[in-house]
């Protein structure tokens, strides 16, 4: 399986931690330049960066809140001024503002639309044209969720931001399919990263327990299925492929 | 160069058809343009003229010589 990524740009969104930071370093391993999007954390953005220039592979480090359609449209020039290309978009920043609907704000249903959805919304819209300008096809991954596909107690407002991830990843993929664009959604299960760290033991045992591996996933599991899309899977769009260890929810 | 000769050589490059079969009267359906090519095409001409072109105003724009005068009514 060709897995080279040499002469490609990736640009990952939320790429500082969890998933979009393993997604990162796969990508830049496979000999991508990356974009290397943070929104809070700067010093965790650095450190991805010096990994990634440790093993010879080139970084750049933007700060951009995906919400905000200005700032993914600085994004994406930053990118494009910087590495002359684009190529690889992988859609992965994400919030989580958990409560029972009964009880949610409508802050907390508006923030994770606007990050999750908006935000998916904003980077592909603004990629767009220099995508097309290139006129070399391109790879558009998003993270969507298991949420997204099954619904979930608790995360009414992630679970709508992500089944909208899926249906816009569809509606994309028809879209730009005459232009070699693929695009694809992960919908990754209960992953060990700062979003499910959160989750209390007792919560954690219940969801080992619907899971058939009996074990949350690692980011790297999810990074390597992105960089699969990202690279040989030419002939795969629309598509949400779960990464989720079987979990039935 | 000519509002027309621009025009013509940009969507000769954008819709991959020789320029040199071209006229006024070349309708996008003519040379086989599909709604992206169109969307293409226009993100090309709005870099070049500098200016940017309404949804409405592209829904009236059919034929090489719809471009060429709405680029004239317009630089």
């Amino acid at each position: 399986m060709i897995m080279d990524l040499t002469g490609k740009t990736a640009l990952v969104t939320g790429a500082s931690r969890g998933i979009g930071r393993a997604t990162t370093l796969s990508l830049a391993r496979a000999g991508a330049a990356v974009v290397i999007n943070y929104s809070s954390n700067e010093a965790a953005a650095e450190a991805v960066k010096k990994e990634i220039e440790g093993f010879g592979g080139s970084a750049l480090v933007v700060r951009a809140d995906v919400s905000d359609y200005s700032q993914c449209e600085n994004l994406i020039k930053s990118a494009v001024d910087h590495f002359k290309r684009i190529d690889i978009l992988v859609n992965n920043a994400g919030i989580t503002r958990d409560n029972l609907l009964a009880r949610m704000k409508t802050e907390e249903w508006q923030e994770v639309i606007d990050t999750n959805l908006n935000g998916v919304y904003n980077c592909c819209r603004a990629i767009l044209r220099p995508l097309l300008k290139q006129k070399s096809g391109g790879r558009i991954i998003n993270v969507a969720s298991v949420a997204g596909i099954h619904g979930n107690s608790g995360q009414a407002n992630y679970a709508a931001s992500k089944g909208g991830v899926i249906a816009f990843s569809k509606t994309l993929a028809k879209e730009l399919g005459s232009r070699d664009i693929t695009v694809n959604a992960v919908a990754p299960g209960f992953i060990e990263t700062e979003m499910t760290d959160v989750l209390s033991d007792e919560m954690k045992e219940q969801v080992l327990s619907r899971i058939a591996l009996g074990r949350l996933g690692k980011p790297q599991e999810v990074a390597e299925v992105i960089l699969f899309l990202a690279s040989s899977a030419g002939y795969i769009t629309g598509q949400v492929i779960s990464v989720d260890g079987n979990l039935s929810m | 160069m000519s509002v027309e000769s621009k025009v013509k050589d940009i969507i000769a490059d954008q819709l991959e058809v020789a320029v040199d079969k071209l006229s006024k009267e070349t309708t996008f359906e003519d040379i086989d343009a599909d709604s992206l090519d169109i969307v293409e095409l226009v993100m090309a001409l709005e870099e070049e003229f500098d200016l940017e072109i309404s949804d409405q105003e592209i829904e009236n724009i059919n034929s090489v010589g719809d471009v060429v005068k709405y680029i004239e009514s317009k630089v």
